[in-house]
């Protein structure tokens, strides 16, 4: 069976690591990622604000490519493009109409059978059963998992974790031995595109983030999507400046995390690449002192017999 | 040969003006079976009626067709006035000639001969009509009422002081439910116990109510006025005449750190237990789950500190019959579960509490002796957070109504909490103040006016915990949707109320219908509100919708009316327009095959098995049977019956098809 | 064609439709004369077959109204219609008959106006479809080749 790989623009360019880190995993696990011949851009936040028909089109096309290699699953590892494309297989396949008319300007067959997957669904999905029996270096680190805005949103389309309080990651942290803290900040905005534009927004938005893991004492931080990633790990300067002091953890893509769990070497995962340096202390303390909240309390509803 | 009358009526003007009547009348003389025919200008007026009478009797009339208004108007009218003339108030029929004709048609040819049509459409069914007799079904004087809520209370009472008999059924160990667990009330701020308690010791004391508690309803059998109820009375482990309730069992008891439900959570109960100082009846219950006997099968603490000897660890559950005429569902409502909002750290956060652990709180017999202390560390907040519409009116939650008692009684939470801790400040996130209620507004006015609660127009979007506060951010849209971040101690949701878990589950085993949210459904939102869609079941309170206090009474004064109303005649009369299924004696024979179809659509469990036997007792058919006093009459079973062996009295196969060619063929 | 006067018949419930038709007589608002009601507890009542008995002798048009989806007296008797009616189009289809000739709606007690264009519109369509002759042909039709396909 082959699974479909779908870059899109920040595999190739800023987020190279990303897309390392992800073949890499794969083939520990021997899957064989192919890419979709002649993809295009997934339309990003630019189309649909723009041209309703043509944001549908352009991720149609990526998915009508796939179909005809015969490729029924597509590894998404952008939160962005996952979310693009996926809003695009719900829409058409709600309207009928809409469909016919997507299908006649991107001139392809269109099924809309194919699965979208993003990363974690991808690892759910190939990886999970045989990971803790490939583990052989326990990432032992406080991790903070951060899920940002489009993995889990819309809910009524995605349908993927918890909307305000995802796990899946926390899960996945867990199985490569490691320990995923309870935080408050998982869904928070990171100031997404408007990095470029607004960087003092983002050194807020993403500083404030950074700050509550740091005070929970995260060691590192494990993120799903490219953009946040670039918010997190670029904009160090300026968040070390909005926040007035120094948060040096590293941000890690999950790919990387398990990649790291199953003994790949921090080169082959693209560790690097980095902009905030990647140092993960060698004996980590075990199971360093978790965040106070995540003691539970009583369940009141579980005393109703 | 048929014997038939055809009284057409000039109703004023309203139908003359447009219908030739005198045609009308003249024209349906001439139809087969037609005996007498005359035009009236008011057939409905006593001369009109005394001249129907009078034609009956004068010509043995077999048949009478009153051609007037719409039979939803006056077919009763007229049927009693048949009746009174000695003929079966069902052979008369009505043709609606004004609502249907005179009133919607112009003057012309083409408009009576629309009424002659429809004179002869009435003709030729009236000669298919058959005689029928009202059916009659006696009358059990006992009501059930499950659960024993303010609702179940009220309605216990009411229906017991009338002089019926009441069997009370409530789950837990005590009655009182919901409203036991309250500090005080809005909006007069009397205590809740004060003006319960004497109520709950009323209905033990009753001499016509048999109270079950600890007890659930296991199956509903039967009809109107003779439902049969099994009941289960889970074993307390205990000997109820023996037992004096001195509560000795309780002080001894070794197991003391189980979260105690009516504390909700907040505090500790052991095995052997009292739910709360006032508890109806006051004896306790074992909880089996978390006793040291029945788990590691030693203890006997509190057997051997009994002075009574009343305690029965082999006791077993018990099953009661219970034959009663109506029911009366009180079951109340839910509050949320804790993991509904992942977003506010409800269930994780031990300061982030629902409205009814507040309620504990806030109560002079709860565990912090009604002192405003937070859960986590016992130190009193001087910052309250309270979210209104927690959960409801949010359809991203599934929940889209409003729960209705929130806006009150966070309204009264911040005012308690003011007047237990002068230096504090409440603040209220809410999305529209619903006070809609006698004193209800003032109430409001009070806390935000007098009590200084900080109101703030806006959602929370989340919650976290830091450095032992909780981190509330919120917005103010009445600031230009600013953010707003409180640093608070204690935060305070005020869940939307939900139906009891067990809702959809009790509906089921006594057949009535619910909604969408699983809240029990009344049979017209606005004429029949305590009623349910199947005859003699009642509701009362919050089972049916979120409801506050005054409300849930008034609904179960309501409910015990009804009943009270069903009780007052020994036997129910009710409309013979019921489905039968046809049977030919000698041996029983019927066209029924025993599919059973009719059963899956009906849906008032009218259709039952009947088993047909030989002379050996030996099982030869089963065939289906129409329980009268179920039947409704809608028909459905007909139009589904594969072999016609099911036909509606009224509006039977022979009726309706000779209808259909009566119309079209003059 | 311009003189044809079509025969319709109504099959309504008592609850909703025949109510509503009260109030369309009780608000005095006009409708053509053609269409005539034949009055049912339910439309779960109605048997399909009398829609057959109905063309059989010579109606041109039908309508079948009822309650609104839960607003049934009978709680679900109009979900049996309606499902009962989805599964017996089909087979009208199937076998010729000019489902186009029979209008199924909801009309509730409030609804005395939209009674009234249920019947007009019905009866405007009707008109313009022409008389029902074709339905005995069919009739026969079928039934010759029942009997054939028996005799086999």
């Amino acid at each position: 069976m082959k699974i479909g790989f779908y870059p899109g623009c920040s595999m190739k360019g800023g987020a190279r690591e990303y897309q390392e880190s992800v073949v890499a995993l794969a083939k520990v696990f021997d899957i064989e990622l192919v890419e979709i011949p002649d993809w295009n851009c997934c339309g990003a936040t630019a189309a649909h604000n723009l041209n309703k028909e043509l944001s549908l089109s352009l991720p149609a096309r990526i998915m009508a490519l796939a179909e005809k290699e015969g490729i029924t699953d597509i590894v998404v590892p952008c939160a962005a493009c996952y979310n693009r494309l996926s809003v695009t297989k719900h829409e058409l396949a709600e309207d009928a109409s809409l469909c016919s008319k997507v299908t006649g300007i991107i001139d392809l067959k269109y099924s809309g059978k194919t699965n979208i997957l993003n990363i974690i669904q991808f690892i759910d999905k190939y990886i999970t059963d045989k990971l803790e029996e490939k583990v052989v270096k326990p990432f032992n680190y406080n991790t903070a998992c951060y899920y940002g805005c489009l993995l889990v949103r819309p809910h009524a389309i995605l349908n993927f974790d918890r909307v305000e309080d995802p796990q899946s990651m926390d899960v996945l942290v867990k199985k490569s031995g490691g320990n995923a803290i309870d935080w408050a900040f998982k869904t928070e905005c990171c100031g997404a595109g408007m990095s470029v534009s607004r960087t003092d927004t983002v050194a807020r938005l993403s500083g404030d983030i950074l700050k509550d893991a740091s005070d929970r004492k995260a060691e590192v931080m494990v993120v799903a999507c490219p953009m946040c990633h670039s918010n997190l790990d670029m904009r160090r300067p300026e968040i070390n400046k909005y926040l007035d002091e120094k948060i040096s953890m590293p941000v890690l893509y999950i790919s990387q995390v398990l990649g790291l769990a199953v003994g790949l070497d921090a080169k082959t995962l693209g560790l690097n690449r980095h902009m905030t340096e990647v140092i993960l202390p060698d004996k980590p303390v075990k199971n360093a002192e978790p965040a106070e909240v995540s003691k539970k309390v009583a369940n009141p509803e579980k005393m109703e017999a | 040969m048929s014997r038939i009358g055809v009284f057409v009526c000039h109703c004023g003007e309203n139908i003359s003006a447009t219908v030739n009547c005198e045609k009308v009348a003249q024209i349906s003389k001439e139809l087969k079976g037609v005996e007498f025919s005359t035009d009236y200008k008011y057939m409905c007026s006593d001369p009109g009626q005394t001249m129907l009478k009078e034609a009956i009797k004068e010509h043995k009339l077999d048949g009478v067709v009153v051609a007037a208004c719409s039979p939803r108007m006056h077919e009763p009218t007229f049927r009693k006035a048949c009746s009174e003339a000695g003929l079966n108030p069902y052979l008369c029929e009505m043709s609606n000639i004004r609502e249907h004709c005179s009133w919607v048609h112009p003057k012309d040819d083409l408009t009576t001969e629309k009424a002659e049509d429809l004179v002869r459409v009435m003709v030729e069914k009236v000669k298919k009509n058959k005689a029928l007799n009202s059916i009659k079904v006696p009358v059990t004087k006992t009501a059930l009422v499950i659960g024993g809520g303010v609702a179940g209370i009220q309605a216990a009472l009411d229906i017991a002081n009338c002089g019926h008999k009441v069997v009370m059924v409530e789950k837990q160990p005590s009655i009182g439910g919901h409203m036991s667990q309250l500090s005080e009330t809005f909006p007069t701020l009397d205590c809740s116990q004060c003006i319960l308690t004497p109520r709950m010791v009323e209905i033990a004391q009753h001499p016509n109510i048999t109270l079950y508690t600890y007890a659930e309803v296991e199956k509903v059998d039967g009809f109107i006025g003779n439902f049969k109820i099994t009941v289960r009375k889970k074993s307390k482990s205990l000997d109820e005449h023996l037992c004096t309730g001195c509560g000795l069992c309780t002080t001894k008891c070794p197991q003391k750190k189980i979260p105690n439900e009516f504390e909700r959570g907040l505090g500790f109960r052991p095995a052997i237990y009292v739910p709360f100082p006032q508890a109806v009846p006051n004896k306790p219950v074992i909880d089996r789950e978390n006793c040291t006997y029945y788990i590691k099968g030693k203890c006997k603490v509190c057997e051997i500190v009994c002075p009574t000897k009343a305690i029965r660890f082999d006791q077993e559950d018990e099953l009661v019959e219970i034959e009663a005429g109506a029911i009366v569902l009180a079951t109340g409502f839910d509050v949320l579960k804790s993991d509904f909002f992942p977003e506010y750290g409800y269930g994780k956060y031990k300061d982030v509490i629902d409205g009814l652990q507040f309620e504990r709180l806030a109560s002079a017999s709860g565990p912090t002796m009604g002192e405003i202390r937070r859960p986590s560390d016992g130190q009193i907040p001087k910052k309250i957070v309270f979210v209104a519409c927690a959960g409801s009116r949010d359809p991203a939650k599934g929940i889209e109504y409003c729960s209705k008692i929130c806006c009150m009684y966070t309204a009264k939470h911040a005012m308690l909490y003011k007047h237990k801790v002068h230096d504090g400040t409440p603040y209220v996130f809410y999305m529209d103040i619903r006070a809609g209620g006698k004193m209800y507004e003032e109430f409001v006015r009070r806390a935000i006016v007098e009590d200084e609660t900080q109101y703030i127009r806006g959602r929370v979007s989340t919650i976290y915990e830091k450095n032992g506060k909780l981190i509330v951010k919120g917005a103010d849209t009445l600031m230009g949707a600013e953010p707003v971040e409180i640093e608070a101690d204690m935060v305070v949701l005020a869940t939307a109320g939900v139906a009891n878990h067990g809702a959809e589950a009790l509906a089921q085993t006594v057949h009535v219908s619910y909604d969408a949210y699983k809240f029990f459904a009344e049979a017209h939102p606005k004429l029949k509100p305590v009623e349910t869609n199947t005859a003699g079941i009642f509701l009362a309170g919050a089972c049916q919708a979120p409801k506050d206090i005054p409300e849930s009474v008034a609904a179960a004064s309501g409910a015990a009316v009804k009943v009270a109303a069903l009780f007052s005649n020994d036997e129910l009369t009710r409309e013979p327009l019921i489905a039968v299924v046809n049977r030919q004696a000698p041996p029983v024979f019927s066209s029924c095959v025993g599919c059973f179809l009719c059963q899956s659509v009906c849906p008032y469990q009218a259709i039952e098995r009947e088993e047909i036997k030989n002379r050996n007792g030996e099982v030869i058919k089963t065939l289906a049977k129409v329980n009268e006093g179920l039947c409704q009459g809608c028909g459905t079973c007909v139009a589904l019956c594969r072999t016609k062996a099911i036909d509606i009295h009224g509006y039977s196969n022979q009726q309706v098809y000779t209808e259909v060619m009566a119309l079209l063929n003059d | 064609m311009q003189d044809f006067e079509p025969k319709i018949v109504a099959f309504v419930c008592n609850w909703c439709t025949y109510a509503g038709a009260d109030l369309t007589g009780t608000s005095r608002t006009k409708y053509a004369a053609n269409v005539k009601i034949i009055r049912f507890p339910c439309t779960g009542r109605i048997d399909f077959m009398i829609l057959m008995k109905a063309f059989e002798n010579g109606a041109d048009g039908i309508i079948v109204s009822g309650c609104h989806p839960n607003d049934c007296h009978y709680s679900t008797g109009n979900f049996h219609a309606r499902r009962r009616w989805i599964v017996f189009r089909n087979l009208m289809n199937f076998t010729g008959i000019d489902t186009e000739r029979i209008l199924f709606s909801w009309v509730s007690a409030a609804e005395g106006f939209k009674w009234a264009d249920v019947v007009n519109n019905t009866v405007a369509k009707i008109r313009e479809m022409g008389p029902y002759e074709n339905y005995n042909k069919i009739a026969v039709s079928t039934l010759l080749k029942e009997e054939v396909s028996n005799h086999e």
